[in-house]
């Protein structure tokens, strides 16, 4: 499904290289998980996925089921099944959620050639969704994550995966910040989706949430590169020993 | 259609246009300069209120007649003059002092990187810094500045050589005394060269109630990387008239800070001009009035951002204003297409502690680039009612209560010198200020 | 007359224009039709499309085909200075509000339009207000009587149609105590080569207790990509908040017109009275927008708030410029002003341009303003979630310009937000 070749990242505009030689392979089906030291690359591999301009290719290949995606804009991308969580979700002040929420289904309705989605219709699927994520109506009307906290914001995230329906989603860090309960609820939203047609690439710093969520791979990621990669297991032997052992490794 | 109006001069346009044929054949220097710069004020005349960068503070009003220039004072005026004690004395590794417009004399020794040449010499030997005088275009057609090139009779040419780091600060000490009202221009240019790094300090005095007209101007001109640090304080005579500007050229990567205090002179006016002409550099542009009785003072500040990155700005003026005083800030923030990246922070605040205050603020942004951040605020009113509450339920007296705030309020914009010993002093006049009116209250005369 | 050719044309405000031939623009033009037709289905059907074409497909469409509207607005069109229709006049009536052409109010109030009329704007006021004076041909008016709450919106469409022509209406809106009226103006016009002129002036007087709320949509032709052809908009528009504890609110969305010069004002002159102006200028291609407000505190404890946002694009110029003031008597006086600016690419300008001018310690006023450019980290989180560069943009502008959309009649809130996607078009990407 996602496939990332020899990839090489740069600050847009200066010298500062973030990503180096990056390989990492997530089939369909897989949930993958990456996790790594503070400031090792992980936000800004899922920015360059999704195509966030303030970095520079370098060198190197994403490709989305074959096709290399780094020439397309974010929203082509988006329209393509690609989904990003982010760590930190943009504040937009004035735009109520509900009006955010129907502008992007349709848009990207209207790149897949799909009818726009009637009132009743829209309005149907987001109050459900949002009854799955226990996020009350009243949020919806606000501005878009404008004064949420900081685990309100992450469940707006899932909801927005949850109504977009992406074949790939990246998460980055959606369990920071999470309580007991939405950890559940996001983890029991990614298994609901979890199917051969899907795949999930998840960035965490914790082992608690690939216990509710079991990953396939795990990916180990230092200095801006995959350093090692294993199953399940790995993430245990990180819980317990830290990054120690893969800090000089890079 | 546009109807051409014929200027009617007032007398002390008038006396100046008699005098200055006689008087620039006096002064030192080339004349041409001069006369250029007077054909600027020949051309628009004493400012007054249709003039939009004097739309609050009418010159033309103020300055009903042109006091005479002042002549070179003799050694005996010298010494009354210098009599009084200078807060500032002491201060400065070196000292030049000025008595109406001339230097008088030098204390202390010039610190090594630096030159310092009296104005009125360099101008008479042609000093080659002098081919930098007034160069900065933002400042040009400025009639103050113009009035003080015309008649500048004295003032200093400091230079600071290239990575040198200045030890003291360099201290300029300019007293206005004599029997009568006169009229005072000193003139000040200071070349900052690459990664230099200087402090100058102004003081300009005048005793009495006297309503003499000084114009002052420094100009400062900042090479690549220089870090300059300026003060500026305004204990003029309480009837005077006093104008002064300061111009700021800031090349690559330079810091600037500029502090001007104002406290005394029956109409006051301080100019900047500050231009941004190298890139990422930073300027704090503050200022600090007081004002009682009938005082006028206005701060008027041009910031203009020229290169890429755009650098940072920021700009802090604080006013408090009794009795029937009246403040005025007027701010723009120029930001040209090219000066991507600027960020720029104006605020104004004033306190009026009195009903027949007054407080004209027009902070503005000009911008023509689009990857900018740039704000301004400005705000007026009374003192925090529930402040005052707060520390008055505390136990503290009102008028200490106001006297605390007014100081922390005023405060902010002088914490930003960097030398301590000079912001005590600065302190202390604030404090001095407030023991003044709390003494007035107490007399019952601030009824 | 001869005392508007005696006075030298403003030259203050950031806006640059070729002198205007006033000899060359026509004073007056009827609607090239046989007398003034009965209802607006006798206008030119090209016009009704010129409406939807232009964004303004208002409720009053609704009205022209025939469809009963649930809130239902009476309207007074303006074509070419000459008003041609007025709906609902025996409904309100019946509520005792007057709403006509200046024209037929002057045959049937004459006393009330002479006691009124120049009484907020003098006929000296200034250059362009003094041009209207000497030539104003028509115009609405209204009066809403003591303690009446206007039945229905009110809402004059001004339309500049003939070739050449300066349209100089004149609106009178008076209120007295305790009433209320809504009152929405639309402005368009037909796209066309030579520049057009609109000098029109609006007056409003609230008595005590009484509260004004007047919203403008003007779309009018802002002239091609080379800035040829477009309306000169030079209005002035002033309310006098006369009683005590009476309210004017001006709203704004200025998206046409190649210049615009206008800054709606309030005297608060009345105790307690309340003075507010919220708006959007939107520029684009070599559009000129100069506008903003006078709030004028004469009286003790009057209040004044000012939301203005500008949003420039293309290599258009778009400026605040303001005035509040507080004289000596108007103690307690406040003000809040908000300004925003936002930049969309790097050869259009945002200017501020604001005087504050206190004269009382009684008085607080707080300014605050800003400028900066669209967020890209917000357009790259719109875009993650599909929408395009453009539709990003249009939400987010969107967003910025909230605060003041929410004071336009819901209705007429959907449409400017459409307006002001139409008046960005082309300026991403
Ligand atoms: N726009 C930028 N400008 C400058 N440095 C950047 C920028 N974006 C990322 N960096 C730097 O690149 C490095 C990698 O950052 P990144 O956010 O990808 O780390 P991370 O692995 O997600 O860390 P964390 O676990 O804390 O979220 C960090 O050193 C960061 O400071
Ligand atoms: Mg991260």
């Amino acid at each position: 499904m996602l496939e990332i070749n020899n990839l090489h990242v740069k600050i847009a505009g200066e010298d500062k290289v973030i990503l180096r030689s990056l390989t990492l392979k997530v089939a369909k089906g897989e949930v993958a998980a990456i996790m790594g030291p503070n400031g090792s690359g992980k936000s800004t591999l899922s920015y360059v996925i999704a195509g966030k301009p303030d970095y520079e290719v370098m060198d190197g290949e994403v490709l989305l089921d074959g096709v290399n995606i780094l020439e397309m804009a974010p929203d082509e991308r988006a329209a393509a099944g690609l989904f990003l969580a982010f760590q930190y979700p943009m504040e937009i002040p004035g735009v109520a959620t509900m009006t955010f929420l129907k502008a992007a289904m349709n848009a990207q309705r209207k790149q897949r050639g799909q009818a726009e989605l009637t009132t009743p219709e829209f309005i149907k699927r987001v109050n459900a969704a949002a009854d799955l994520l226990g996020i009350p109506k009243d949020m919806l009307r606000r501005p878009l994550n404008v004064g949420f906290s900081g685990g309100e914001k992450k469940r707006m995230e899932i909801l927005q995966m949850t109504l977009l329906e992406p074949k790939m989603s990246v998460m980055d860090e959606t369990d920071s910040g999470l309580d007991i309960d939405a950890l559940k609820i996001v983890a029991e939203g990614v298994n609901a989706r979890r199917d051969p047609e899907h795949a999930f690439l998840v960035i965490t710093h914790y082992q608690r949430l690939l216990d509710y969520i079991k990953p396939d791979t795990v990916h180990v990621m230092s200095r801006g590169r995959i350093v090692k990669t294993g199953g399940p297991e790995l993430a245990l032997e990180l819980e317990a020993n830290g990054y120690r052992d893969y800090q000089s490794a890079a | 259609m546009n109807v051409k109006v014929t200027t009617i001069r007032t007398a002390a346009e008038a006396a100046l246009i008699e005098r200055f044929p006689a008087l620039k054949a006096g002064l030192p220097g080339p004349a041409a300069p001069r006369e250029q710069a007077f054909a600027t004020f020949m051309a628009s005349g004493l400012p007054n209120r249709r003039v939009e960068a004097w739309k609050y503070t009418d010159l033309r009003a103020a300055m009903r007649e042109a006091a005479p220039l002042a002549p070179k004072p003799d050694a005996a005026q010298t010494t009354v003059a210098l009599k009084g004690n200078s807060p500032l004395a002491g201060q400065g590794a070196v000292t030049l002092s000025f008595v109406n417009g001339y230097h008088v004399g030098t204390e202390g020794t010039v610190p090594s990187g630096v030159t310092i040449v009296p104005l009125a010499e360099a101008l008479g030997s042609g000093h080659p810094l002098l081919a930098r005088m007034g160069t900065l275009a933002l400042a040009q057609g400025d009639t103050a500045l113009a009035l003080n090139t015309a008649f500048m009779t004295d003032g200093a040419v400091i230079h600071v050589a290239a990575g040198a780091e200045v030890d003291g600060p360099i201290a300029l000490t300019f007293v206005t005394a004599g029997p009568s009202a006169i009229a005072t221009a000193a003139r000040v240019l200071m070349v900052v060269e690459a990664g230099a790094k200087v402090l100058l300090v102004e003081s300009h005095e005048g005793q009495g109630k006297l309503a003499h007209q000084t114009n002052t101007a420094v100009e400062i001109i900042a090479g690549d990387g220089a870090d300059v640090q300026h003060v500026r304080l305004g204990l003029n005579s309480e009837g005077a008239v006093a104008l002064s500007t300061l111009t700021a050229d800031l090349g690559a990567a330079t810091s600037l800070t500029s502090v001007n205090v104002a406290l005394t002179g029956a109409m006051v006016r301080h100019q900047v001009y500050a231009r941004f002409s190298g890139g990422d550099a930073r300027a704090q542009i503050n200022g600090a009035t007081l004002l009682q009785g009938q005082q006028h003072a206005d701060s008027t500040l041009v910031v203009e951002h020229a290169a890429e990155p755009g650098g940072e700005s920021r700009e802090l003026f604080r006013t408090i204003i009794d009795d029937e005083a009246s403040g005025v800030f007027q701010g723009k923030i120029i930001v040209q297409p090219h000066a991507q990246k600027t960020d720029g922070r104006m605020a104004s605040n004033a306190v009026l502690l009195s009903q027949g205050a007054a407080m004209y603020n027009k902070p503005e942004l000009e911008i023509f680039a689009d990857d900018v951040a740039c704000a301004h605020g400005a705000t007026c009113g009374a003192l925090d009612d529930e402040l005052l509450f707060y520390l008055m339920s505390r136990g503290i007296s009102k008028a200490e209560a106001e006297a605390l705030m007014i100081e922390s309020f005023v405060g902010a914009a002088i914490d930003d010198i960097a030398h301590e010993a000079i912001r005590d002093v600065l302190h202390g006049l604030v404090q001095e200020w407030l023991k003044v009116r709390a003494a007035r209250i107490n007399a019952g005369a601030g009824v | 007359m001869s005392r508007w050719r005696s006075l030298p044309e403003p030259t203050w405000a950031r806006v640059s224009y070729p002198q205007i031939d006033f000899q060359d623009i026509y004073y007056y033009a009827a609607p090239k039709m046989n007398g003034a037709p009965k209802s607006l289905d006798e206008v030119d059907p090209a016009i009704l499309d010129a409406y939807k074409k232009l964004g303004i497909p208002l409720r009053e469409q609704e009205i022209l085909a025939g469809v009963e509207p649930q809130n239902r607005v009476a309207v007074d069109a303006v074509f070419d200075s000459v008003s041609v229709v007025t709906t609902f006049r025996a409904e309100l009536a019946k509520a005792g509000v007057i709403f006509c052409s200046i024209s037929d109010a002057l045959q049937e109030h004459p006393e009330l339009v002479r006691k009124y009329i120049g009484s907020v704007v003098p006929v000296t006021d200034n250059y362009y207000a003094t041009l209207n004076s000497a030539v104003f041909t028509d115009g609405s008016f209204v009066y809403i009587p003591k303690g009446v709450r206007c039945p229905m919106e009110l809402s004059t469409y001004f339309r500049i149609n003939e070739k050449n022509t300066g349209q100089f209406e004149r609106t009178l809106i008076i209120a007295e105590e305790g009433s209320y009226v809504s009152y929405l103006e639309g402005c368009t016009a037909p796209q066309r080569d030579e520049n057009q002129l609109h000098a029109a002036v609006v007056e409003l007087v609230t008595m005590d207790d009484a509260e004004i709320k007047y919203s403008t949509v003007q779309n009018w032709y802002p002239g091609d990509a080379n800035g040829r052809g477009g309306i000169y908009n030079f209005v002035t528009k002033r309310g006098d908040c006369r009683g005590k504890n009476s309210k004017i609110s001006w709203t704004q969305v200025e998206t046409g017109s190649a210049i615009t010069w206008k800054y709606p004002s309030v005297i608060l002159r009345g105790e307690g009275s309340r003075g507010e102006f919220y708006s959007i200028a939107v520029s684009n291609g070599m559009q000129q927008v100069d506008s903003g407000t006078k709030m004028i505190h004469l009286g003790k404890n009057t209040t004044s708030r000012i939301i203005s946002k500008g949003i420039s694009a293309g290599r258009s110029q778009n400026t605040y410029r303001g005035l509040v003031s507080a004289h000596r008597k108007a103690t307690n006086a406040r003000n809040f002003t908000n300004c925003d600016s936002l930049l969309i690419g790097n050869q259009c300008g945002a200017h501020t341009v604001p005087y504050i001018e206190s004269k009382t310690s009684t008085a607080t006023f707080e300014h605050e303003a800003t400028t900066s450019k669209i967020s890209e980290d917000q357009l790259f989180y719109c875009m993650q979630r599909g929408l395009t560069a453009e539709e990003s943009t249009a939400l987010i502008v969107n967003g910025f310009v909230k605060d003041v959309l929410q004071q336009l009649p819901m209705e007429f809130a959907v449409e400017a937000q459409k307006l002001i996607s139409i008046s960005l078009e082309g300026s991403v990407g």
